[in-house]
């Protein structure tokens, strides 16, 4: 570790040399700052909200809870947040079992990998926006692919995911997992391709077969990279808006609200923002919960292979 | 046995077992082929609907190998398709969401690398800790900052400009940025550093240098990061802008929801491509680093 | 040219002191060398001398000049890295410049002093590279290139040999060496390789926990190590250790005696005056294992000091130019080093001479030199 030289003073340093002395932080000075008022003030801020009978503008007049209460007895709330969990389960385990199954087929030596990967993994360089738009086409009774197959002559095929207010969260369901399966896979090549190769020759001297190799030997061997796709695609649920604000608006009626829908459209549709507030506030705390622990074992585990070494 | 039945014996199982490897392959490359169909499906789709006709759009479906062929979809989505009463078509939005995209970028990442170099190369006591609570940057949902960047973008008088979007994306973007720096240039040997300053060298110039002439591969790594992500951010774009001041996210949502167009597949469709271009050129040409930005970034 | 002179030198990190008052005082043109085991704060004192490291308490000057608080740039020192440190994305050259060209010397000043580093280092070939198109063993000398191109003070080395394999640190070792005795620099140089020490340096300081256990001629550091500790660090394969009670032998000369192999008790008679110093009941008898070799009554007529013992050879290591043994002495293994003609073998039970006259003793409790 380099340190930045502190003065031992028997001579007093010019100006100039202080100014030297002292770049380092003062270069840190400006984005410390403004992290600071971003990550603390804003969460301050927003919390106070929350807390005010703030509506149409911010007011500061202290409420206590009930915006929390009225949040929480709000059916599009409960809507929200029960999508949230139907979303974000097959969603995570969605993305991660086409990401891994892709994966492996890419490990088995295949021809072409750059162009596989590249296919498989475009969808996240293209924004939600684009995904939404598109896949909402695609989901049209009208124009879709339910036109597609009544063409080809099953003319009682009905698909009609999107249009249904009971099957609408299936089809944000399946785009997200069209749109990010691709980086779950990244993510575990990059795993498999860390194991150490000694490790699969010795699995393949033992006799395991391909199948018994990946599954007692080099997946327990990523198991790491499984939770951390996990908590990076809860974090993507919680977050999620431009997706389902391109693919369905929330709707039919409000069965696709998700928590980041139901705070814009609280702040900025219907003038609450003491409850928008309260909103925002709750889906922080959605990723506190996942993220704190997560980054307690994080440490932990670093501190484990730290004490191995 | 004899030496001629060990040596049949042998080749049936190496018969059996070629069999067994081709059927694998076969398994292996059709799988790969049917995901591959389904993840390209919707571009070809868009890309084919860009240059059909929207006649033959409506008869045939979106979904359909094009029958008709015509260049004017995409110079109206460009310059003449009408969203909500203007018709300017999307030009505007898309330069909008290049003079955010661009300077934010370039900006948050210088930002990035010259904390990064600090938190790395100059620590001090208590450094560790300011860069573990930078990092808390990275997690914070948007929606917690919207009422107080409505608040100072409006005192500062940059609401709906994109001067106010370049300001909430460069520092949200300094996260992302300072974390991925600082992980690349601790890798750097502190005796360069130390080497540096025996010769003479101060903060400014080990910078210049030293570490920016090894800074490539991580400063491109977060350039496509952040150009990517600030191109295709929707919330802050839709939320702080309106109108002709949007960014071409938020453009593209209001063209495609707009009820009083009757669906003009074509338009949209180039207009969507128009809006996914950039993002899709930077991936194809920096994919390498692109992934490495994400496995990076997964690693926090 | 100049002196370097540290008094009670200290460092702390947060709590922990690193270095617990340091002393030493190198005359100018001396080639100083710091060693001890990783950990005993020798880099820290390195760093401190090139000023990447603070001080926390005493001083150290360069000639006269105080420089407790002089950037490093500003002392005129030149420092080679273990790591070597060469610039990765610059030539050999602009590595070689770097330093004078941050100090705004001129083009055709830079030219010609790498021109002279060059020829001197034998790397002329090499200028137009970049560090990673080098071998070990020119990274070496390019590292000790732009060290030497300026003329600096001081020349600091921390570790420079360690990351080369043994047989070009042997030559690199006689060409640091001869390239101090042509250039003449004050020169410290910190390795934990005490045969790099021995041969390299005027003097050296042995350190270990954050002091200097002895500092003198690498002669006087070997023959009459300060403490035990300096005992086992310098010499290889290590100083026998031997608990001994103080006594007489037969002739009723003092000696020291100690429980043999067989449970009998061997006894050695002390050389000289040395027994004359002993205010203890008990000592620890240390023997390099040079000075432990096979009895003949020939080598004791030549050499009165030779005192006899008898001890079983448990194993014996040939390593082609000499012989090294271990023999049993009561409960300890005891090593010396055999000429191999006449080398033990396993098993048999050899008559050893001890040569008592280099014999050091040790008080059990202090652990420092009679």
């Amino acid at each position: 570790m380099s340190t930045a030289e502190v003065d031992g003073g028997q001579v007093g340093p010019t100006w100039r040399e202080r100014l030297t002395k002292a770049s380092p932080v003062l270069v840190l000075v400006p984005s410390l700052a403004a992290s600071f008022i971003y990550i603390f003030v804003f969460t301050i801020w927003t919390l106070y909200i929350s807390l005010s009978n703030s509506s149409l503008l911010p007011s500061y007049d202290f409420v206590g809870l009930s915006n929390y209460v009225s949040l929480w007895s709000n059916r599009r709330w409960n809507i929200a947040y029960s999508n949230l969990f139907l979303f974000s389960a097959f969603y995570i385990v969605g993305a991660m079992a086409i990401g891994l199954l892709l994966a492996i087929l890419i490990d088995q030596r295949v021809r072409g990998e750059a162009m596989w990967r590249t296919i498989f993994l475009y969808p996240l360089a293209v924004s939600f926006i684009v995904t939404g738009t598109v896949w909402s086409w695609l989901y049209n009774p009208v124009d879709g692919i339910q036109m597609l197959v009544r063409g080809l002559g099953w003319t009682d095929f009905n698909f009609a995911l999107a249009s249904d207010r009971n099957t609408a969260i299936y089809a944000i369901i399946i785009t997200g997992i069209w749109q990010s399966s691709g980086f779950a896979m990244a993510l575990f090549l990059a795993g498999l391709r860390s194991v150490d190769p000694d490790l699969v020759k010795a699995a393949q001297i033992d006799g395991a077969s391909t199948f018994r190799t990946y599954r007692k030997v080099i997946l327990p061997v990523i198991a790491p990279i499984f939770l951390a796709v996990a908590v990076i695609q809860i974090q993507f649920a919680i977050k999620t808006f431009d997706l389902v604000a391109a693919l369905t608006r929330g709707g039919p009626g409000i069965s696709t609200t998700f928590p980041a829908i139901y705070v814009y459209d609280l702040m900025f549709q219907r003038g609450q923002i003491g409850e928008g507030a309260a909103a925002a506030m709750m889906m922080l705390a959605a990723l506190a919960v996942v993220l704190v622990p997560y980054s307690f074992y994080v440490v932990w585990r670093r501190r484990k292979e730290n004490r191995h070494d | 046995m004899t030496d001629a039945t060990i040596a049949a014996v042998h080749d049936r199982e190496a018969a059996i077992a070629g069999r067994r490897h081709l059927a694998s392959r076969t398994i292996i490359y059709a799988l790969l082929t049917f995901f591959a169909l389904i993840y390209l499906a919707p571009l070809v789709i868009l890309v084919f609907n860009s240059f059909r006709e929207q006649p033959e759009i409506a008869q045939n479906g979106l979904i359909a190998f094009p029958r008709s062929f015509q260049l004017s979809a995409w110079a109206d989505a460009w310059s003449t398709y009408c969203i909500g009463g203007t018709c300017e078509g999307m030009r505007r939005n898309f330069l909008n969401s290049l003079w955010m995209a661009v300077p934010a970028t370039v900006l948050s990442t210088a930002l990035g690398a010259l904390n990064g170099y600090v938190l790395s190369k100059w620590r001090f006591r208590g450094s560790e800790t300011l860069f573990t609570l930078m990092l808390l940057g990275v997690f914070m949902p948007g929606q917690i900052a919207l009422m107080p960047w409505a608040f100072i973008l409006g005192k500062l008088g940059l609401t709906n400009s994109t001067y106010g979007l370049i300001l909430v994306h460069v520092i949200q973007g300094i996260s992302f940025t300072t974390l991925f720096c600082r992980n690349y240039y601790v890798s750097i040997p502190d005796d360069l550093i130390k080497a540096a300053r025996i010769d003479g060298a101060g903060f400014w110039r080990i910078f210049r240098k030293i570490i920016l002439p090894l800074s490539p591969p991580i400063l491109i790594v977060t350039v496509i990061w952040q150009f990517t992500g600030i191109w295709n951010e929707y919330l802050f774009g839709v939320v702080f802008t309106s109108g002709r001041e949007q960014p071409i996210t938020a453009a593209l949502v209001a063209l495609t929801a707009s009820g009083t167009n009757v669906r003009a597949y074509d338009v949209m469709s180039a207009a969507v491509l128009i809006g996914a271009l950039p993002p899709l050129l930077v991936y194809f040409f920096g994919g390498k680093y692109f992934v490495r930005g994400l496995t990076q970034g997964a690693i926090k | 040219m100049s002196s370097l002179t540290i008094r009670n030198l200290r460092k702390s990190f947060g709590s922990v002191e690193v270095l617990k008052g340091i002393d030493i005082e190198a005359k100018a043109g001396e080639f100083i060398a710091l060693v001890g085991p990783s950990g005993c704060g020798k880099s820290t004192l390195l760093a401190m001398i090139a000023g990447l490291e603070s001080v926390s308490e005493g001083e150290i000057r360069i000639g006269d000049r105080l420089v407790n608080s002089v950037a490093p740039k500003d002392r005129d020192i030149a420092m080679v890295f273990q790591s070597y440190a060469l610039y990765p994305t610059m030539t050999v050259r602009e590595n070689i410049t770097f330093g004078m060209e941050s100090r705004g010397v001129p083009r055709p000043q830079r030219d010609e002093a790498v021109k002279r580093v060059a020829a001197l280092l034998q790397i002329e070939p090499l200028l137009g590279r970049k560090p990673g198109q080098l071998s070990g063993g020119q990274r070496q000398r390019v590292a000790m290139g732009r060290a030497l191109v300026r003329d600096p003070k001081l020349f600091l080395f921390d570790e420079p040999l360690s990351n080369l394999d043994a047989k070009l640190r042997v030559d690199m070792r006689s060409e640091i060496k001869k390239l101090h005795h042509r250039v003449g620099k004050t020169t410290i140089y910190v390795t934990h390789d005490q045969v790099e020490a021995m041969t390299l340096a005027s003097r050296i300081a042995v350190m270990h926990q954050g002091q200097v256990q002895q500092f003198d001629e690498p002669q006087a550091v070997y023959d009459r190590p300060a403490n035990m500790f300096v005992a086992g660090f310098m010499g290889s394969p290590a100083m026998n250790f031997i608990q001994t009670e103080v006594g007489t032998d037969t002739d009723g000369r003092p000696a020291v005696s100690f429980k043999a192999a067989g449970g009998g008790t061997a006894t050695l008679a002390l050389h000289n005056g040395i027994a004359g110093q002993i205010s203890t009941r008990n000592v620890i008898l240390g023997i390099r294992p040079e000075h432990i070799f096979r009895y003949s009554p020939e080598l004791k007529a030549a050499k009165p000091s030779i005192a006899k013992v008898e001890a079983p050879v448990e194993m014996v290591e040939p390593t082609g130019a000499e012989t090294i043994g271990f023999m049993r002495f009561g409960d300890l293994e005891v090593v010396g080093r055999f000429d191999p003609d006449e080398a033990p073998r396993m098993g048999e039970t050899i008559t050893l001479g001890v040569d008592m006259s280099h014999a050091c003793l040790f008080d059990p409790i202090t652990k420092n030199l009679i």
